[in-house]
């Protein structure tokens, strides 16, 4: 009697491979002697196997029967021989339907990847050492070696699985001639889908297993309760929003986007994928010159979509600059690099903003009510990254409901507008598209992009800090 | 003296007790940071301070409640919270969607094949430019590739199996691996080809069981990970610190996705207990939480627009839930799919969803309309994982085939 190992491979755990329960009434479905697949008897070698039923049966019941297409039923045929519900006869290792005259015959349920037991190595064993004996060599080199390998393994009860393979040899031998190959034959399905040999995958193979059972009930414990109930009464307080406005919301957001989509309307000039020419890419670059009409068209949809487009950010704050009004973006950028930022450098972060935006007469001041301005100070005493969440959300608050759609009307937007390229679609023939797979070009690696851009930025605030007046004025001495 | 009043008597005892020592604990410098103790000031009324009062108040009113009564209670309370969803549900999906027209048919085909990878393909993530992407698989390898030329630019040999988790930096600067070792490392790329990369790592996430997700914040310094062990956690990058856990999940924790709204403080994530959750970054708790699911949630990937998710379930379904009507809103499901969905991604617009399912192939869905659009097929084992690049052009899949697929 083996020991059944607790850890019987995520089978017991959950549902996992409920998916198998509907497979099993398929296939029962599928071996029903009136509406099921139609079988005949096939000579195979000198054999007659009983109940073969050809690939394109199978696709073909499965059509008719599941509703699908010709494509879908293979690749559920394919399911059911990859799980060892059907086996094939010919080219036993590869489990795949193949839609022709391959022969398939049905598995016994003795022998269906159920749920509740596992093919344990002392039966492998079992089957290999039967194998052995009732022929030397004939075992495949995966499965030498692994017959080596469990011989070391399970040293200490060789005897018993001798003695047992011996025991189903001579059962075996004890049946008519037909009955021994076709059993032969479904143990031998048996062990390809549960030991597949090397290079080959088994649809039995899941993955890892998970680490804690769900099917464990959490302890019900005072606890517990309290968690619940509190967690529970929270939610009822929540704010909701009817499903009608919400639900108008994702449509409205569907349908604003629809253009966009590359997958809906395509590209301009071409999809870069499809036609291995990635002029798309180099005409939306996110320092390009002069961007794409789609890409300022999408600037207006939202103040979310202007910022988070670096081109976009830039025609703005140019718009901002005009205005004379760049502290609240600085300010805002400010506080998000504050909160993505690491932990080392807060501190001094939170130094330089209040010096920069928040202090009384600071060169960038910011206009946020007075609330706000003493709550965000006092919490500066003790800072954290998320300390200036509530300043950061006037002033986006105040930029998207404000001074975005005043962008939107200025001229800035307009002349951006006007000058925005249109590109043509390309119309390319068999032979350029040859051409543009064979020179297909690489880009520059994204570390250099970002050095530049650092760079770029690290200049940017040189230069919008404030000016020493001492250094520039002993400079100008210095000179004389 | 009378029983009543004597319990009365014990009763304020026991509050006044609890209440002067919350007091003194509030005012020791070294447990909290308040200046004043609770009773003193009416401004400490933070929820925390609430919090604390009320416990006290509830235990000195019932100090002999039953698990009994508690349970009822919490049913009531979930009976109540689901009457309280109802009542704002006035309309359902496939209603708005009437209105919409139609998608045409869909032609996607496969536009490359990244082939190297040695074993299953667990996961992948394009990188900002649009074209490279890295790639992390059973075998320890994690490889990052320019997918346009189909080149394979870095190679990493992680020292551990199963690297489940993978995520390229928001600056195409670094990528962050994990999987059976417990832990997220990040690695910098660097220029240079013949560099060991794996001199440079970074030990970052430390979990006590197996890392199932890992994704860099808006920036390079922060990272997001979840793990087997039933939490997912925020960490610095630079100091390998934990800046917030998010306890809440009873069991493994299997997906995460970062909300990509401009307030960016939430992220929601899928385990195996069925549930999934939607966080607040700052302050750790659970802002909302969804049970509908038969089976564990093997993929969670929010709308483009942040007010909704969809999830990829064992179960065979995808769902998807909507953040602000607070209840689920749409189930992509059919009677000939029975296998699992392992991931899942929006296009661009929200209109489609892809995906990838354990019986090898891809579906793609219409979210309105609840339909499926189209079928893919061309792998020969379980698609394991797949995103969209974050211009909408293409997907890519990966799968326990050894290869990834891009589509367009």
């Amino acid at each position: 009697m083996t020991v059944r190992s607790d850890r019987d491979h995520g089978q017991r755990y959950r549902p996992r491979m409920s998916c198998l329960k509907k497979v099993e009434a398929t296939v029962v479905q599928m071996q029903d002697p009136s509406t099921g697949v139609k079988g005949a008897n096939q000579k195979l070698n000198v054999t007659t196997i009983p109940h073969a039923i050809t690939g394109q049966d199978i696709v073909a019941w499965i059509t008719k029967n599941m509703n699908m297409d010709n494509d879908e039923a293979q690749a559920f045929g394919t399911m059911l021989v990859a799980f060892g519900y059907i086996y094939p006869l010919q080219d036993h290792k590869k489990l795949v339907l193949r839609p022709d005259g391959s022969l398939y015959r049905f598995q016994t349920p003795y022998f269906w990847p159920v749920q509740k037991w596992k093919a344990e190595d002392t039966d492998y064993a079992i089957y290999l050492a039967k194998r052995n004996i009732r022929k030397k060599g004939v075992l495949d080199a995966y499965e030498q070696e692994e017959y080596n390998k469990l011989h070391k393994w399970m040293n200490h009860k060789w005897d018993f699985i001798v003695m047992q393979a011996k025991e189903q040899y001579h059962a075996g031998k004890a049946r008519q001639k037909a009955d021994r190959v076709v059993f032969d034959c479904k143990e031998r399905a048996y062990w390809i889908v549960h030991r597949p040999p090397p290079q080959t995958h088994s649809a039995m193979d899941y993955g890892l297993d998970r680490h804690i059972d769900p099917n464990a009930e959490e302890k019900k414990t005072y606890d517990y309760y309290r968690r619940i109930n509190i967690y529970t009464q929270q939610a009822i307080m929540r704010s909701r929003v009817k499903s009608s406005v919400s639900l108008g919301a994702l449509v409205k957001y569907m349908t604003t986007f629809k253009n966009h989509d590359p997958f809906l309307v395509p590209c301009l000039p071409s999809n870069p994928w499809q036609t291995d020419d990635d002029s798309y890419w180099e005409l939306n670059k996110p320092d390009v010159e002069i961007p794409t009409k789609m890409r300022v068209e999408r600037w207006s949809f939202s103040f979310y979509e202007l910022l988070n487009d670096p081109r976009g950010r830039a025609d703005f704050k140019i718009f901002l600059k005009k205005e004379f009004s760049g502290e609240n973006l600085a300010f805002w950028e400010a506080a998000e690099e504050l909160k993505w930022g690491t932990a080392a450098s807060m501190s001094e972060k939170v130094e330089h903003i209040f010096k920069t935006f928040l202090a009384p007469g600071a060169p960038r001041w910011i206009n946020i009510d007075g609330r706000t301005m003493g709550l965000t100070v006092k919490g500066l005493e003790h800072p954290h990254r998320y300390v200036l969440d509530a300043a950061q959300t006037h002033i986006f608050m105040l930029m998207k409901k404000d001074t975005f759609y005043r962008y939107l009307k200025s001229p800035v937007y307009k002349e951006i507008q006007k000058k925005a390229i249109s590109p043509a679609p390309h119309d390319f023939s068999e032979a350029q598209l040859q051409q543009n797979m064979r020179n297909r070009r690489p880009s520059i690696n994204p570390i250099i992009t970002w050095q530049k851009e650092q760079e770029e930025k690290a200049k940017a605030a040189a230069a919008a800090g404030p000016v020493d007046i001492k250094k520039l004025m002993a400079s100008k001495l210095d000179r004389k | 003296m009378e029983p009543q009043l004597q319990g009365q008597v014990i009763r304020q005892l026991f509050f006044l007790i609890g209440a002067t020592s919350v007091n003194s604990i509030l005012l020791r410098k070294d447990l909290c940071s308040c200046r004043k103790g609770m009773l003193s000031s009416p401004h400490q009324n933070t929820p925390r301070h609430r919090e604390i009062l009320c416990f006290l108040v509830e235990m000195a009113a019932q100090p002999s409640d039953t698990l009994a009564t508690l349970k009822t209670e919490s049913e009531t309370l979930k009976t109540k919270l689901e009457e309280e969803r109802a009542k704002l549900h006035d309309v359902e999906l496939h209603q708005v969607a009437e209105k919409i027209e139609a998608l045409g048919q869909f032609v996607m085909k496969t536009r490359r094949a990244l082939k190297g990878h040695g074993n299953k393909v667990l996961c992948l993530d394009w990188c900002k430019d649009k074209r490279r992407i890295v790639s992390s698989s059973q075998d320890g390898k994690v490889i990052v590739w320019d997918a346009f030329t189909t080149n394979k630019e870095h190679a990493v040999t992680m020292p551990c199996t199963w690297v489940m988790a993978c995520a390229y930096a928001p600056s195409g600067c670094a990528v962050a691996c994990g999987g059976l070792d417990n832990k997220c490392s990040v690695y910098p790329l660097s220029l240079d080809k013949n560099e060991n990369l794996a001199a440079k790592k970074k030990s970052v996430a430390m979990h006590t069981n197996y890392l199932s997700a890992c994704c860099f914040t808006n920036s390079d310094m922060q990272i997001l990970t979840s793990s087997g062990d039933g939490t997912c956690a925020l960490w610095d990058v630079e100091s390998g610190q934990m800046l917030q856990s998010f306890h809440g999940h009873a069991a493994d924790v299997l997906c995460l996705d970062l909300a990509p709204s401009e307030t960016g403080n939430t992220f929601v994530s899928g385990g195996c207990d069925k549930k999934s959750c939607v966080w607040d970054m700052r302050t750790g708790q659970c802002v909302q939480s969804f049970e509908t699911h038969e089976s564990d949630i093997n993929s969670v990937r929010y709308y483009p627009s942040g007010d909704a998710f969809a999830s990829g379930s064992d179960d065979a379904t995808c769902r998807l839930y909507d953040l602000r009507a607070d209840r689920e809103v749409a189930i992509y499901s059919k009677e000939s799919i029975i296998f699992g969905a392992s991931s899942v991604d929006f296009s661009l617009s929200g209109r489609l969803l892809f995906g990838g399912y354990n019986d090898y192939t891809i579906n793609v869905w219409d979210v309105l309309k609840g339909t499926r659009v189209s079928i893919l097929f061309g792998h020969e084992n379980r698609v394991s994982t797949l995103r969209v690049s974050p211009d909408g052009t293409a997907f890519c899949s990966g799968s326990w085939d050894h290869t990834l697929r891009i589509w367009a």
